[in-house]
This record gives structure tokens, C-alpha cells and sequence, in this order.
């Protein structure tokens, strides 16, 4: 039977139009869900290789990659000499972060390599990888280098402790917190509250420009200006350590306070400030009584994705800090973080080696956190938030 | 009737003025230091900062010489991942919000998913990268093709790492963008006779471009200032010509500070060029939010 | 009730359920063609949801079903090769909220032509003008035709949402309580132009505001928590009611 709302017209371009759409967002879906799988996966090849054949095959004996000996280190206190000039030594050594990018397929002589000339030394001897490998010989499995409190990933008996790496990341987490923090929900009640609308409108474009920054330059910020500044003031001996670490990363925490914190003061309906004002309460009283408490949920997430930031961020942790994987909890010593350790080592580990292994399970321990940080901001505090201003 | 503030007593009075005060103080300090940031860099590297710093090749092992091939190489990065995520994540947020069925357990997890994923370290992108990128997908290639350059660190997969990293970025402020397109108007162009489709790129999408166009360059600009997720999968320290095509190394501004201030033999001597790098690389992204910010006022303005 | 009209549109014991709740039970009811039908009810009574059904502007609601007959010129709307696009320009519909596209005047009025067919500058210019001419809006806007329609008033924007509508020549308009956002001036408007427009097209009102039934429809249906309570005449159906609730709803007993 025909009728007037027959289906009869084909269009096969808005077909094509379509499925190409679902194909796209098919694709980057799974790519999505491919970041779970993936890190995860070369993670697990930390417990799944035969610990012998994957030992590391760094060259023991590198002169060059002293930073990540903390034995070494602390026996040369000239690196982190206050009075030396240099701002970058401490984690400036020729070895360090990500410099050389080996080849999957040819691990050979990462560490002979010269950065300023870019050649080879003459005197390298032709042994491969797998020979250095079978060299440094098993050294008792994995989860026995994992436990202890030392991190020394190069050398005969290479140890995989994350507890330093761990101590330095709570370290300037919990001092860019403290700052960060504070400041910044402070400027953002100021910009929310207090503020007039012009000066406001100067303010907040400004402080959110702060976000803009590369964390590259924040980190160089630190090092030559931050690092300076604390060290005339305190008088420390190590130039670069975990305070200035943590305060080069509270300015990167800080624009995320300040703006997801003022989102959350500003979304606080007008009417409930007028009201407390009619009372005749004062602004201060209004603010600490009715709108700080109204939008403690989104300043409390606020809060909570700051310290997502300060514990994954790299390169101000990797640039500020010192970079030495110690156990001391003195903010005034260096201090070395997970993610800096995967920056600065990720580089010039074999592929497929233990080292790697461990590598990317410190990336598995970020990711995790971080997700479960996003995760109880995404479904508890937005769910608060949703009750206390839709009223259900 | 007595209308002075005796009613209030001085101490509240006092608290609450130096509550204000404090927080008058915590701005002004968050400021000071932005101000100060930019201003200490500009003082200190706006006198090197050339048109030869910007077109020359650095020479002996980076201390002198400018930055073309960082520039060049950066710029490339940007617009390679530029191409590969903003489309797709554009495409990502179109199927969520117009296609998925809203309430479904899978739309609701995709949005958990890329809504978490934006708060993920970078370098876990980068770690992403190495899995993925070069063992899986370039070893992949590699094999098949019997090549022997996608297999590393290159071009390619360091665009690919970034357009991942800003793949969430792009799906959320577009899905944002769309989703402001009142659903009214999408019911009334239904109701017209339009197709689905029609209404899309009819309706929806230019009502929402300013909101897609704003929250793509935020994206692209949060990549271009990025350094610890292209680590391992490309960068180089230094390179004597522009990469030649995608499988090849690259420099990068955020990079090349990187290495001049911690791993260069003369901090010193090459701490203009650091500073002067610092500029070209916050212009670089103040560029992209700058137009973004313009392109949101416009909209406000409408 | 007496089929004393041709029948344009026909339900036949028609059910709307949304995923978790049922909003119409077994209506049946015949409309006839080139009249005006007003459904009145309290709101959420499940009137806007039949119109809606019409021309499955319902179908956009995740996890919506229907069973039963609704049929337009003896086809079954929901039928599987029925083809939504080409029922939806053959069911034109005018919503609460006055929805102009933010585009100007005249490419609100030719959105919908111009969607599936090339049509020339000069037969475009003409529908133009003839739909703002049925439309009452011709001589208010005829000078700023490539201006914004969100300059318009809000009475004038929905007489260019019927403008709107009527340019794609639909056999059926139907009117969503078209006149719950324009003051009484405009509404008067709106009314005025339903009357003329009842000449060419099956016009459905939904309104809850009974004068209005009163002054524009000649059927009336009133609706009651789903259900179709009673259908009939206009005249009849507010001076002798035959159902109990009809005449408690009209008499402002609840509502």
C-alpha cells in the first residue's frame, strides 16, 4: 500500500554523514578506553617477565647519571652547593630526564653518549644489551627490590623502592596544598564577594592566566628566581629542594582552585547573600556563614583536583625540587616525586626491562589516584552540589 | 532611630574587616606573582628575543644561535595534533550529545570516562604513548609494512600523544557547547521537516561554533605548552635540520627551556636564550588563549 | 457523536507510555479536517503529549512506546514505513515558546523549504511573502526582512513561528499552547489568525485556557490524567457536558 508518508526518501549522504560520525567517536572511544588498557598492561610486565633475563641493562659504571644515585649524590654535596652559581645542578647532570630517546630495538650505550658533542666515545666497548643484561645476572625478585626505602635503579643490584619517590611526592604535594590551597580560595572568595566588578574583571582574567602558563615555564620560574629567593631567606643549603618544588606547584594548583572555587562561590544564588545581608549581618559574616558553606562541596572539589595536579605534575617537579630520592621529610632537602621519576628515567630505560616495568607502574599508582581523585569529584560533589541548589 | 553600627560590636567589626583584607591580600599576591612572573621575563629576555633568535638554527651544542627549528618543530606539533584531535573530538561530543541514547549505561560511562580523563597526569599520556603509540600501533605498522620508522619516538606519535591528551578537553567543551543549544530549537527544526542530520549542521552546530571554536583552542593550547608527555615519544634535544616528515625527531620550545636551564654544560651563558625561549613559548600560548577569550566575548556580546 | 465532518485524523484506542509511566490510556477519538480542535485539561493531563504524538515529536524521548492506532488520512503514524521527516512536513506544529532560529527573518521563513529542494530566489520571495501575509506579520515586517528575527516581539515571533510553519504547507498545524507567553493583545492576534488559517489546514490546539477553546475551536476534547474524558462540539461540550468531571473542570471546580 502507498500512502503519502511513505518511506521513500534515501538520503545517502546524511547515511554516509552519520556512520562516519558513529565510526569517529567509535574510534576515539575506544582509544579512551585503550589508555586504561595499555598503561595497565605494560605495567603488569613487571610480574609477569622472568626477572633474570629483564634485569636492567643501564651500564652500571655511567659516570653521567650520577642524579640518580642518592648515595652518590649525598657524598657530593658540591651538587646542591648553595654557593655554587650554577642554578640548574642539582638536577642538571648530562644524564638526566628524558635527554636521550633510545631506540626500542637498539638500547646500546645510552649513557656513553656525549650531549655536547653528540658523539660516542671511542673507547665503548661493542657489548649489546643483552649481554650487560646477563652480566648484572639476577639479583633476587622483584618484590624484594620493590620493598626496602631505596630507589637505585642503575647499578649491580638494582633497587625499585618507591618509598622515597613516594615520601618526596606527599612531601611537595602536601606544601603546594598548603600554599595553593589557602591562596587560592581566598582570591577566589575575594573576586566572588568583595571585589567590585571592575576590579574583578581585572582580576580574574588575570589570575586565570596563570592556567595558561606551560608547567615548563613555571619549573624554569622556579629555578632561577623561586630557588634564589628561598635561599637568601632561609639561608638552605640545598638550592633546589622540595619547598621550592612545592611552591613552584602550588602555582600551578592555584589557578585551578581559584577558578573552579569561585565557579562554585558565584553559582551561590544572589538571593541568599541579599537575605543574609538584609539581616543585617556584614560581608564578612554573609561569606563565612552563608556562601562559603553553600558552596563548600565545589570548593572542597576544587581542593581535591588541586591535589590531582601537584601530585601528577612533571616538569616543575622534575626542574625544582632536586630530583634525589630521598627519605627525609625536612621540606628543606630535595626531594624527588613519582611522575618526575618517570619523566626524567622513562627516557633512557629499556624498553621491556624491568626498570621499565617499574616505570609504568608508578604510572598505573598516578593514574589510579588521579582517576580516583576525578572519580568522588565527579559523582560525590557534583551529586551535593545538585541536592543543595535543586533543593532534592 | 540610630543607624551607626553600634549594634555590631567592634571585635566583629574587626574580624570581619580583616577577613576582607585577608582575602584582599591573598589576590593581590596571586597577582603580584603573575605579574611578576611575566614581568621578570620579560625584562629578562625581551632584550635577546630577535627576529635571528627566531629564525636561526642554535649553534655549538644550544648556547648560542636562536630557535627556529624549536619554533618550527613546535608549531608543527601543534597543527599535526590540532588535525587529528579537534575533528575527532568534535565528532566524539556530536555523537554524545546528538546521537547516544542520553541515559544509557554506555553514554554514561564514555562521559565518566573522558570527564576523569581530563584530570590524569600528562605523563601517564605519555606513558599512553610509549604502549600504544610506538610498540603497539608503530612496531604494528613496522611489521606489516616492513618498514622501520614508526616503530620510535616521532612526529607523528608525539601529535597523536598530545591530540589523546586534549581529546577529553575537546569532548567536554564541546559537548558543553552543544548541549547550550536549547533543545527548543532542535525541536523546532525537527518539526519543520528536518532530518536529523539537517538539524545538526543547520541548527545545532552553528549555534554552538563559538562555544566549539573557544574550547578547541583552550585544548590546543593547553597541548602546546605541553613537555612531560612528548618525554619519550619524539622530542629531541637538538637537531641540524626541520624534520623532513612525520617519522622524524623534532624540537620543542618547552623542550629545548627544559634542556638549556637543567641539562646545558653553561647554565650562565645561556641563561638569555632560557629567558627568551620562555617568552616565545608563553606568546605562543597566550596567542591561542588570547584568541579564545576573543572569540568568548564576541560571543557574550551576541 | 455523529461523524458529521470528513475525518482527518483518527486514534483508535491509542496508548502513550514514557519509559516509566504511562501518559495516555486508550484514546479514541475522530478530528476533523479543516476545523479547529481544542484540547483542554489540566496540565500534565497528557494533551500535549497526544499532539506531540502526531507528528512523533515524542519519538526524540529516550525509551518511549506506543500501542493502539493513530492515524492521519487513514494511515497509521507509527507504522514502520512511515517516513518521520515527510510526515513532520506534512504536520506542521507551532510550540509553546516562540522559537525563531537566531538567523534573520526571511531564513527563518524558508528553513524549511529549502532543506530537501532548490527553490528559486523569486519563488522563495513569494512563499515569503504569502506565508507572512496568512501569518498577519507582513506589514509589521516587511522592511526588516533580513534583519534578526530575535528583534521581533514576542507575539510577532510566534506569528513568524506559524509563518514558519505554514511555508512548508502543511495539511495539519498544531498549535502547542501557542498563546501562554504573549500578552493579550498579541494573543488576540494569534486567535485571529487560527480563524483564518482554519480555511486551509486541520489545525489542533492545545491550550488550558477554556475561553480560549471557547472562542477559537469548534471541537473540544478535555483530558483528564490521560485519558480522553470527553469529546464533542465546543458549544456542547462547555453548555451541556454529559461527564461529571467535564463540567466540574469548565465550572472551575479544579484545575
Amino acid at each position: 500500500m502507498s500512502h503519502p508518508f511513505q518511506r521513500s526518501n534515501i538520503r545517502p549522504g546524511e547515511w554516509i554523514a552519520e556512520w562516519s560520525i558513529r565510526l569517529v567517536a567509535s574510534v576515539s572511544i575506544i582509544v579512551i578506553f585503550l589508555i586504561f588498557v595499555f598503561v595497565f598492561r605494560e605495567a603488569a610486565t613487571l610480574f609477569t617477565a622472568k626477572s633474570a633475563t629483564n634485569a636492567p641493562a643501564e651500564v652500571s659504571a655511567n659516570p653521567s647519571s650520577n642524579d640518580m644515585k642518592p648515595d652518590t649524590y649525598s657524598e657530593e654535596p658540591d651538587v646542591y652547593n648553595p654557593e655554587a652559581e650554577e642554578p640548574s645542578t642539582a638536577s642538571g647532570e648530562p644524564g638526566a630526564p628524558g635527554q636521550f630517546i633510545r631506540l626500542s630495538k637498539n638500547p646500546r650505550y645510552p649513557h656513553y653518549y656525549n650531549p655536547d658533542t653528540g658523539l660516542l666515545p671511542d673507547d665503548i666497548d661493542d657489548e649489546t644489551a643483552e649481554e650487560v643484561a646477563t652480566a648484572s645476572g639476577d639479583s633476587g625478585d622483584i618484590l624484594s627490590r620493590l620493598s626496602g626505602d631505596t630507589w637505585q635503579p642503575v647499578g649491580e643490584t638494582p633497587k625499585f623502592s618507591v618509598l622515597p619517590l613516594i615520601t618526596g611526592t606527599l612531601k611537595t604535594t602536601v606544601i603546594a596544598i598548603l600554599i595553593g590551597a589557602p591562596l587560592g580560595i581566598l582570591a577566589a572568595l575575594y573576586v566572588a564577594f568583595f571585589a567590585k566588578p571592575r576590579v574583578r574583571e581585572f582580576v580574574k582574567p588575570t589570575i586565570e592566566l596563570l592556567a595558561g602558563f606551560p608547567s615548563v615555564v613555571i619549573g624554569f620560574f622556579c629555578l632561577v628566581t623561586v630557588a634564589s629567593f628561598i635561599q637568601d631567606i632561609t639561608g638552605v643549603s640545598y638550592r633546589l629542594n622540595a619547598m621550592v618544588g612545592g611552591i613552584g606547584l602550588s602555582l600551578a594548583v592555584i589557578p585551578i582552585v581559584f577558578s573552579i572555587a569561585e565557579d562554585a562561590l558565584s553559582a551561590v544564588p544572589k538571593t541568599l547573600q541579599e537575605a543574609s545581608l538584609a539581616l543585617g549581618s556584614t560581608e564578612w559574616q554573609t561569606a563565612y556563614r552563608v556562601m562559603l558553606p553553600a558552596a563548600a562541596p565545589g570548593v572542597f572539589a576544587a581542593v581535591l583536583l588541586g591535589i590531582g595536579r601537584a601530585f601528577g605534575e612533571t616538569m616543575i617537579a622534575i626542574m625544582a625540587t632536586g630530583n634525589a630520592p630521598l627519605t627525609s621529610l625536612s621540606p628543606f632537602e630535595p626531594a624527588r616525586t613519582v611522575a618526575a621519576t618517570i619523566g626524567s628515567e622513562m627516557g633512557e630505560v629499556v624498553w621491556g626491562s624491568e626498570h621499565y616495568g617499574v616505570l609504568f607502574f608508578m604510572g598505573v599508582m598516578l593514574f589510579v589516584f588521579s582517576f580516583g581523585l576525578n572519580a568522588i569529584t565527579e559523582l560525590y560533589v557534583k551529586k551535593r552540589l545538585m541536592k543543595k541548589f535543586q533543593g532534592r | 532611630m540610630e543607624l551607626s553600627s553600634t549594634h555590631i560590636s567592634a571585635y566583629k567589626r574587626l574580624v570581619g574587616f580583616f577577613a576582607v583584607f585577608v582575602a584582599l591580600t591573598a589576590a593581590v599576591a596571586v597577582l603580584g606573582v603573575v605579574l611578576g612572573m611575566l614581568g621578570s621575563f620579560i625584562a629578562n629576555g625581551g632584550t635577546t628575543l630577535s627576529w635571528q633568535f627566531l629564525t636561526e638554527f642554535p649553534r655549538n651544542s644550544n648556547t648560542e644561535g636562536g630557535i627556529w627549528p624549536a619554533l618550527a618543530g613546535t608549531t608543527f606539533l601543534v597543527l599535526l595534533m590540532t588535525i587529528l584531535g579537534v575533528p575527532v573530538g568534535t565528532a566524539t561530543a556530536v555523537y554524545l550529545t546528538e546521537f547516544a541514547k542520553q541515559d544509557s549505561w554506555f553514554a554514561r560511562s564514555v562521559r565518566f570516562a573522558v570527564n576523569t580523563l581530563a584530570g590524569v597526569p600528562s605523563i601517564v599520556f605519555g606513558l599512553f604513548g610509549v604502549g600504544f603509540f610506538i610498540q603497539f600501533m608503530g612496531d604494528g605498522i613496522d611489521s606489516w609494512l616492513g618498514t622501520s620508522s614508526f616503530g620510535d619516538g616521532s612526529l607523528l606519535w608525539s601529535s597523536a600523544t598530545l591530540a589523546v591528551l586534549t581529546l577529553p578537553v575537546v569532548i567536554v567543551s564541546v559537548e558543553e557547547a552543544l548541549r547550550a543549544v536549547p533543545r527548543d530549537l532542535r525541536e523546532a527544526s525537527l518539526a519543520l521537516g528536518a532530518t536529523r542530520w539537517q538539524t545538526i549542521t543547520k541548527v545545532v552546530i552553528p549555534n554552538a561554533v563559538t562555544g566549539i571554536l573557544t574550547g578547541s583552542i583552550l585544548a590546543v593550547g593547553r597541548g602546546a605548552g605541553e613537555v612531560a608527555a612528548i618525554l619519550f615519544v619524539g622530542v629531541t634535544y637538538s637537531s641540524e635540520v626541520l624534520p623532513s616528515n612525520v617519522t622524524e625527531k623534532f624540537m620543542h620550545l618547552g623542550y629545548h627551556l627544559f634542556v638549556l636551564s637543567t641539562q646545558s654544560p653553561d647554565v650562565d651563558k645561556t641563561l638569555p636564550l632560557q629567558y627568551a625561549t620562555t617568552l616565545v613559548l608563553l606568546g605562543l600560548t597566550f596567542l591561542l588563549n588570547l584568541s579564545a577569550i576573543l572569540i568568548r566575548s564576541r560571543l557574550r556580546k551576541r | 457523536m455523529a461523524k458529521d465532518f470528513p475525518v482527518k485524523i483518527e486514534a483508535h484506542g491509542f496508548n502513550f507510555h514514557y519509559a516509566t509511566k504511562q501518559a495516555l490510556f486508550d484514546i479514541t477519538l475522530t478530528i476533523p479536517e479543516r476545523r479547529v480542535t481544542a484540547f483542554i485539561g489540566p496540565s500534565g493531563c497528557g494533551k500535549s503529549t497526544f499532539l506531540r504524538s502526531m507528528n512523533r515529536m515524542n519519538d526524540l524521548i529516550d525509551g518511549t512506546y506506543v500501542n493502539g492506532h493513530l492515524m492521519i488520512d487513514g494511515v497509521d503514524v507509527y507504522s514502520k514505513d512511515v517516513d518521520v521527516v515527510t510526515l513532520r512536513r506534512r504536520v506542521g506544529m507551532v510550540f509553546q515558546k516562540s522559537i525563531p532560529f537566531p538567523k534573520s527573518i526571511y531564513e527563518n521563513i524558508t528553513y524549511g523549504l529549502t532543506l530537501n529542494e532548490k527553490v528559486s530566489k523569486s519563488a522563495l520571495d513569494e512563499i515569503v511573502e504569502t506565508s507572512l501575509r496568512k501569518s498577519a506579520l507582513w506589514d509589521e515586517v516587511k522592511d526588516r526582512l533580513h534583519h534578526s528575527a530575535q528583534g521581533l516581539s514576542g507575539g510577532q515571533q510566534q506569528r513568524l513561528c506559524i509563518a514558519r510553519a505554514v511555508a512548508i504547507n502543511p495539511e495539519i498545524l498544531l498549535m502547542d499552547e501557542p498563546c501562554s507567553a504573549l500578552d493579550p493583545i498579541s494573543t488576540g492576534k494569534v486567535e485571529e489568525l487560527i480563524n483564518e488559517l482554519k480555511d486551509t489546514y486541520t489545525i489542533v490546539l492545545v491550550t488550558h485556557n477554556m475561553q480560549q477553546a471557547g472562542r477559537v475551536s469548534d471541537y473540544t476534547g478535555f483530558f483528564l490524567l490521560g485519558s480522553l474524558i470527553e469529546f464533542d462540539r465546543t458549544r456542547t461540550l462547555f453548555t451541556s457536558p454529559s461527564q461529571k468531571e467535564t463540567e466540574d473542570y469548565i465550572t472551575g471546580r479544579f484545575g
